[in-house]
């Protein structure tokens, strides 16, 4: 049965695209089919992150508004046949979504995936609000540092309030994922412990995303760093998180520094 | 101590705010005097005293208005306005238990859950909610104590007419003795509070001593201080 993920956040710049490229490609790897939404409407970003930002003709706003089919809109990737892109609209906003629309638009995707990877917009309104009205599950992008963790409460909160699932009585299936974590920082006690914020939000640990270039890599490249770098410690890490989401028990790696004989020379960097 | 309602445009908007704020907690309002901010509403806006009016109408005990423009007609029979606009207010009323005041115009204050609404098939004098408050949340029950079985985020906050009672850490804000009981307390397994408050009376979490963070305590008032000690 297919399954609707949404990859949300309440605050930006935390990671949820990269999270959606990466895990929506990982998750593609092991033979799920699998599509990859961009609800951030007017802002859309996950396009250019899964390399498809030339080949777009149609997307969300012209299927929810019914002036092309769904199957015109969606874009397969070049380099995984069972992953495919329904990018947002650049030139409108998020009041162009209606619920019905989106409504409309899940029901079919549910239809021909496993899973529906919706990509939140960041914020508290519309667009997030729709983004995960039909989450069955949901990834909870979190930087370790107060704010985020903050505004991963609120959205976790809505979760809980605002979802076709909690207007049932039912519970959406809510992962913390922690990005941008960064082992130099954890070691001189820079950033707020895992389990600080694990015992805040109190949801179960997806996985820990080491902070690295490689994902800004990928990004501009144009390719999620699942697909780009697939040893990379943060695609590792990505495609160990993808295993949980499928119900696999992996145990949760905390990302170490590794010096090498040039770390170990260089290591003492000028923060 | 008083209240501070802040009416915002379009007043339409607010008012029904307002409206389900008081249909939430229909005796929000009782015997609470209460001074309107008028700061946020233009010079140019017609009938202001009109809109008084309507508040009145709420049951709303208007005992002054701050904020007020000299040239509104009627203002006057609304009780003097306070000198001196906003810098005053917290002189003017220095109980003044903002915390409180917020819910008012809290037209964002979202269901938490079924449970927060305090139905009148919940017990009549306690309400349980048997999860945590996350960020964002506001759970309002002035009939009696507020129990909560896990933590009130950052943020959240939780109003009771009589005690509250966190068995998680409160990192948010707890209010006790909503409706003037001074006699309600507050009590907490972990305080991480950024406020707490009682009939009016309240710390923020630069006034709570080191001592008490981070322990189970409980809060109360003792005349018109309030004192934080630690259970055990």
């Amino acid at each position: 049965m297919a399954k609707v993920l949404v990859v949300t956040s309440g605050k930006g710049g935390v990671g949820k695209t990269t999270s959606t490229a990466a895990l929506g490609a990982a998750l593609a790897q092991s033979g799920e089919n699998v599509v990859v939404v961009d609800f951030d409407v007017g802002l859309r970003n996950l396009d250019l992150v899964m390399g498809a930002e030339r080949r777009v003709v149609f997307d969300l706003i012209n299927v929810v508004q019914g002036d092309a089919k769904l199957s015109q809109a969606l874009i397969r990737d070049k380099r995984i046949d069972n992953l495919s892109l329904l990018p947002a609209s650049q030139t409108r906003d998020k009041d162009a979504l209606t619920i019905e629309g989106v409504d409309k638009v899940v029901g079919e995707l549910r239809e021909k995936f496993d899973w529906v990877i919706c990509d939140s917009p960041a914020g508290i309104e519309r667009g997030a609000l729709l983004a995960m009205r039909h989450a069955d599950m949901a990834v909870v992008v979190t930087n370790p540092e107060v704010s985020s963790v903050r505004d991963s409460d609120r959205i976790i909160g809505m979760l809980d309030s605002k979802t076709l699932r909690a207007e049932k009585g039912d519970r959406v299936d809510k992962h913390l994922l922690l990005t941008r974590y960064d082992p130099m920082r954890a070691a001189r006690n820079e950033m707020l412990k895992t389990e600080d914020v694990l015992e805040i939000l109190s949801i179960p640990l997806l996985g820990i995303i080491p902070e690295s270039e490689e994902v800004l890599r990928a990004s501009n490249l144009g390719a999620p760093v699942t697909l780009n770098n697939p040893i990379s410690a943060p695609a590792r890490a990505y495609f160990d998180a993808a295993k949980r989401l499928r119900g696999e028990k992996v145990e949760v790696v905390v990302p170490l520094e590794r010096k090498g004989l040039i770390g170990r020379l260089f290591g003492r960097r000028v923060a | 101590m008083a209240l501070v309602l802040a009416p915002e445009l379009p007043l339409g908007d607010w008012l029904a705010a307002l409206d389900a704020q008081i249909e939430r907690s229909p005796s929000f309002f009782d015997g609470r005097p209460v001074v309107v901010d008028l700061t946020g509403v233009p010079r140019e806006q017609p009938d202001v005293a009109a809109f008084l009016q309507l508040l009145e109408e709420r049951g709303i005990h208007i005992i002054g208005t701050e904020g007020a423009h000299p040239s509104w007609e009627g203002i006057e029979a609304w009780g003097r306005p306070l000198p001196g606009g906003k810098p005053a207010r917290p002189i003017e009323v220095p109980e003044e238990p903002k915390a409180a005041a917020a819910p008012a115009p809290a037209s964002q204050a979202e269901a938490a859950s079924p449970a927060q609404q305090d139905g009148a098939d919940a017990e009549p004098n306690a309400l349980v909610i048997d999860h945590s408050i996350r960020s964002g949340q506001s759970v309002v029950f002035e009939r009696g104590d507020v129990t909560v079985l896990g933590s009130v985020a950052s943020g959240a906050e939780v109003m009771a007419g009589g005690s509250v009672h966190i068995y998680g850490t409160l990192r948010g804000r707890a209010i006790a003795g909503l409706a003037g009981n001074s006699a309600a307390r507050i009590f907490c397994r972990r305080l991480q509070a950024e406020l707490v408050a009682i009939d009016g009376v309240y710390q923020t979490a630069d006034d709570m001593p080191d001592s008490v963070i981070g322990k189970p305590v409980q809060a109360w008032l003792d005349g018109e201080q309030m004192k934080i000690a630690a259970l055990d």
